[in-house]
């Protein structure tokens, strides 16, 4: 690594949900990430920064913060990417409460994925049998193009509908909840249709796409969405949703 | 958004793309020559095609419009879901009595 007497100047978000941007100088490195930038800071100017991370190879999905105005995940951002004019604005994700500094309360996030009924209801079929799913089916192939979510958080933020209306799903529950329904070895797959019809369900979405634009793993949470919409009305006017 | 009032609200939107589509062209070849009460009116009176195409589209742009300005009140104001259900609500009702008067006046008045 070949390091440089240039700086960045970083403003990082600090208190909750009131406070202030406070200023930080940090040596720019060649190769340097986000993450990387935020580290440094905590480690040499101020330990009292609260934020979070594990994997810092893109898996984990904790690390995400609104950086210069946008969702990303941090590990996986190169600073040299998304730097404007030798600056950075870091701050927590929007559209969830702030706990401190750049670490989010989930909560609701992960609230919506269960309201969303994103988990696997066993059928009753007998339990020595497995169940044989074509690889090449139609539903395999939906379950699969949606399935890599890590739960990150950055769709969610970058949800304008979510921003607006507290009660809706949201990106990555309803991306999951139509990845649970392509599975068909699960025992209520009607569940998840009218789990996602209720309140301020997949019907919310206006399929404009910033989720899309955003996910960090290249998952496109709209076109998950336009298949549940078409599933549950298809279920509602056979009749099947009550 | 119910599952029923986005049903409502697409369905009536691929319905109006045929009607305003026909609506534009009457209207651009109408407008040859000139414009006047009396030609639209001898078009129009005692015309069940001519009602029937506008009821329908009368009915289906009230809908379509008042589902939708419920969701960018909810969406777009403090008013809760049931206050923004309610005006969208008035409005189909306001915009297809405004419209069902309209079909009155060029058809049988
Ligand atoms: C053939 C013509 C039309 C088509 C294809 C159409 C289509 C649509 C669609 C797909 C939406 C949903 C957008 C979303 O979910 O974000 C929408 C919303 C809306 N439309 Fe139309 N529309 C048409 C004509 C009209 C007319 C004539 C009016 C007014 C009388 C109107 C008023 C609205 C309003 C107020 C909304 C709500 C905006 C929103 O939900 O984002 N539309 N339209
Ligand atoms: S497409 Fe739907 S879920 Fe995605 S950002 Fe837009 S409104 Fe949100
Ligand atoms: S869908 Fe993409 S952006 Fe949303 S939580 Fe999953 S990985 Fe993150
Ligand atoms: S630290 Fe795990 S995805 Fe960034």
């Amino acid at each position: 690594m070949t390091s440089s007497d240039r700086t960045l100047k970083v403003d990082i978000w600090r208190g909750n949900e009131k406070g202030e941007y406070q200023s930080f100088e940090v040596p720019e490195r060649e190769n340097q990430t986000v993450l990387d930038v935020v580290t440094y800071i905590q480690r040499h100017l101020d330990p009292a920064l609260a934020y979070r991370f594990a994997c810092r190879v893109g898996v984990c999905g904790s690390c995400t913060m609104t950086v210069n105005g946008r969702p990303r995940w941090t590990c996986r951002t190169h600073v040299s990417r998304v730097v404007k004019g030798g600056k950075l604005t870091i701050a927590p994700l929007t559209n969830l409460p702030v706990i401190r500094d750049l670490v989010t309360d989930m909560t609701p996030f992960f609230e919506k994925w269960r309201d969303a009924r994103g988990r696997f209801v066993a059928g009753d079929g007998p339990k020595d049998e497995l169940a044989p799913v074509q690889p090449e089916s139609r539903e395999r192939s939906a379950a699969s193009a949606a399935i890599e979510c890590i739960n990150c958080g950055v769709c969610y933020s970058a949800c304008d509908v979510v921003s607006w209306n507290d009660d809706y799903l949201g990106p990555a529950a309803l991306n999951r909840a139509w990845a649970a329904y392509n599975d068909v070895r699960d025992g209520d797959r009607n569940g998840i249709l009218k789990a996602v019809s209720q309140g301020a369900g997949c019907h919310t979405c206006h399929s404009h796409q910033s989720c899309t634009e955003h996910c960090p793993v290249s998952l496109n949470p709209t076109f998950s969405i336009a298949g549940l919409k078409r599933a549950s009305l298809k279920a509602k006017l056979k009749g099947a949703l009550k | 958004m119910t599952p029923l009032s986005y049903f409502l609200q697409r369905g009536t939107a691929m319905l109006m793309v045929p009607l305003i589509i026909t609506h534009l062209a009457v209207i651009i070849m109408a407008v040859q020559g000139g414009l006047s009460a009396e030609e639209i009116l001898s078009r129009t009176r005692g015309s069940m095609l001519w009602a029937g195409f506008y009821g329908v589209f009368v009915l289906a742009a009230s809908i379509h419009a008042g589902i939708g300005m419920q969701t960018i009140l909810h969406e777009w104001t403090p008013l809760g879901r049931q206050a923004s259900a309610n005006i969208g609500h008035t409005l189909i009702a306001i915009l297809w009595l405004l419209g069902a008067r309209a079909i009155y006046a060029v058809v049988w008045a």
